[in-house]
């Protein structure tokens, strides 16, 4: 392969080492996981971090069913919070009817990765969301 | 001049909320002021620092534009932002000049025009682009509202609600729509408020879905609005007419925080530690406690939110906010009356406005001048905005002894 054609759509979404998976910028002196970029940590000012794996795996621990949205976001779709092995992420739950029947809090969910579509140059772009674990 | 501890609000005043297509903020803001000078029976001579707020206008400077239409006198004149914290900064700047000694009377002012511009965050999305190519605090190659996540605010604030209803349990889309029916039906004797009609469970229930479970009821009116108030100290107000000091308003608690590190606040914003922060400030603040207020004043910028702060304002037990709303004690008729001006769901939201229209619902009830609405012997009440990324005031007032 000598030019990329798919690139993650941010940069804590890994796509080239192993499985797909997100990372944290982890603080060294408290563990307090960020996904932006670092001048310090929030919660004790250390300014040393290291790149940490977040689990793929989790709990659905809040959701809203998005049925309003700015043009060109495609309703309804369901956004979420994650409790991925003590790590909270922000993302869409997909694989999944979206309405509240289907939808539970607490339900087990896993990281997927879908395309998000491809540029002039023809690279695809990878995002990522949760499904259903089972 | 004079100096003391203790803080009044000498007169305060709100306009009518709702659509004013033939005024801007200047006038709006104007207005507020005029009616809250006329209230505190003073003119812009007597008033020694100034403070305002406007969040969404494009103008510069709005203090120094509403002073140019009242009253230019040269003093120090604060321009404060706080998102929908801004009018509640803007007061407690006032205050804090006051308090300070640099003056003994203070004005703060916010004021908006909203109405008709829909969804305020994530309301709008850029294009991708041709090329994708790394931006922002993420490095993301395209805009990630809607493909990660949510960023309008009734996604935001209803996730909060359901967060709550995830660690406590009991909460659901009607139990949500109820809590919205009940400010929709305090708001009928509101002649200020936006929306004045009542509305049925199965009319909020059925309206449109924005954000489950938030229907468009359940969400914050955008409309045009403003507030301001006067501030005096104790030793000032003493010198002032009898009548004055019989109206006049004591601010026996006067707080703003923002938000400690918490895990995943910088995921979800989190309204509820910042809240329980200032709440606590301030019922030490005061020498009260939730068991003393007569009403609340707090900030139901959906009706997912509303829910959350009866726990952070400490109203109930941790964990108990369902029960306290079962029980009936947040309607106008129960124990703990919370929002009767009708919220910001029927209310209305001029985001910067909102910050001290919240208080002078809260003052017109321990003045007893509220009217119909008026909550029979009120004498201590609490109002609370939060304003997202995020900043809480929470001010608490009590009536004269006189």
């Amino acid at each position: 392969m000598t030019t990329a054609t798919t690139i993650s759509a941010v940069d804590y979404l890994v796509l080239d080492d192993g499985p797909p998976h997100l990372v944290a910028n982890e603080c060294t002196s408290c563990g307090a996981r960020y996904f932006d970029r670092r001048n310090a940590c929030a919660s004790c000012f250390g300014t040393d971090f290291t790149t940490a794996k977040v689990a793929t795996e989790g709990e659905l621990t809040s959701f809203t069913i998005v049925a309003f949205a700015a043009p060109g976001v495609d309703v309804p779709f369901v956004a979420g919070l994650i409790n991925c092995d003590g790590t909270t992420v922000r993302g869409n739950v997909v694989n999944i009817d979206p309405d509240p029947e289907h939808v539970k809090l607490g339900m087990k969910v896993r990281l997927v990765t879908n395309s998000l579509g491809a540029d002039s140059q023809g690279v695809e772009a990878i995002g990522f969301a949760f499904a259903p674990a089972d | 001049m004079s100096k003391s501890e203790d803080i009044w609000i000498l007169g305060i005043h709100m306009t009518k909320f709702g659509k004013h297509y033939d005024l801007d903020i200047v006038d709006i803001g104007a207005e507020a002021v005029m009616g809250a000078l006329a209230d505190a029976g003073v003119t812009m001579k007597d008033i020694g620092v100034m403070a305002g707020g406007n969040l969404m206008g494009k103008g510069l400077g709005i203090t120094q534009q509403i002073q140019k239409q009242v009253g230019q006198t040269g003093i120090p004149a604060y321009n404060v932002s706080n998102a929908c914290a801004t009018g509640a900064t803007a007061l407690r700047t006032a205050i804090m000049a006051v308090k300070a000694g640099e003056t003994d009377m203070g004005l703060a002012v916010g004021v908006e025009k909203l109405a008709g511009v829909g969804l305020l965050a994530g309301g709008s999305r850029g294009e991708d682009s041709d090329e994708w190519e790394r931006e922002g605090r993420y490095g993301a190659v395209m805009p990630i509202d809607g493909r990660i996540g949510t960023e309008i605010m009734p996604g935001v604030f209803a996730q909060v609600g359901m967060e709550y209803g995830h660690k406590y349990g009991g909460t659901s889309f009607e139990l949500f729509a109820r809590i919205s029916e009940k400010n929709h039906g305090h708001s009928t004797l509101n002649p200020l408020a936006a929306y004045n009609k009542a509305m049925s469970l199965e009319q909020i229930m059925g309206d449109i879905m924005i954000a489950y479970p938030n229907t468009r009821p359940m969400c914050s009116a955008n409309c045009d609005g403003g507030a301001a108030a006067v501030v005096v100290n104790g030793e000032k107000l003493k010198t002032l007419s009898l009548e004055q000091q019989r109206r006049a308003v004591k601010v026996t608690a006067s707080i703003l925080t923002s938000d400690p590190y918490e895990e995943a606040c910088q995921v979800l914003p989190d309204v509820n530690t910042l809240t329980r922060n200032a709440a606590n400030q301030a019922y030490e603040q005061a020498g009260v406690g939730p068991e003393d207020l007569d009403l609340v004043e707090l900030h139901d910028c959906f009706a997912t939110a509303e829910l959350v702060h009866y726990d952070n304002l400490m109203l109930c037990e941790e964990g108990g906010a369902v029960d306290f709303f079962e029980s009936g004690a947040p309607f106008r008729t129960g124990s703990k009356p919370v929002n009767v001006s009708g919220g910001l769901q029927s209310k209305g939201h001029p985001i910067a406005a909102t910050g001290i229209a919240n208080i002078w619902e809260v003052a017109q009830h321990v003045r007893g001048e509220c009217g119909d609405r008026q909550i029979e012997g009120a004498k201590v009440g609490l109002a609370h905005v939060i304003g997202l990324g995020s900043a809480c005031g929470i001010h608490i007032l009590e009536s004269s002894a006189l």
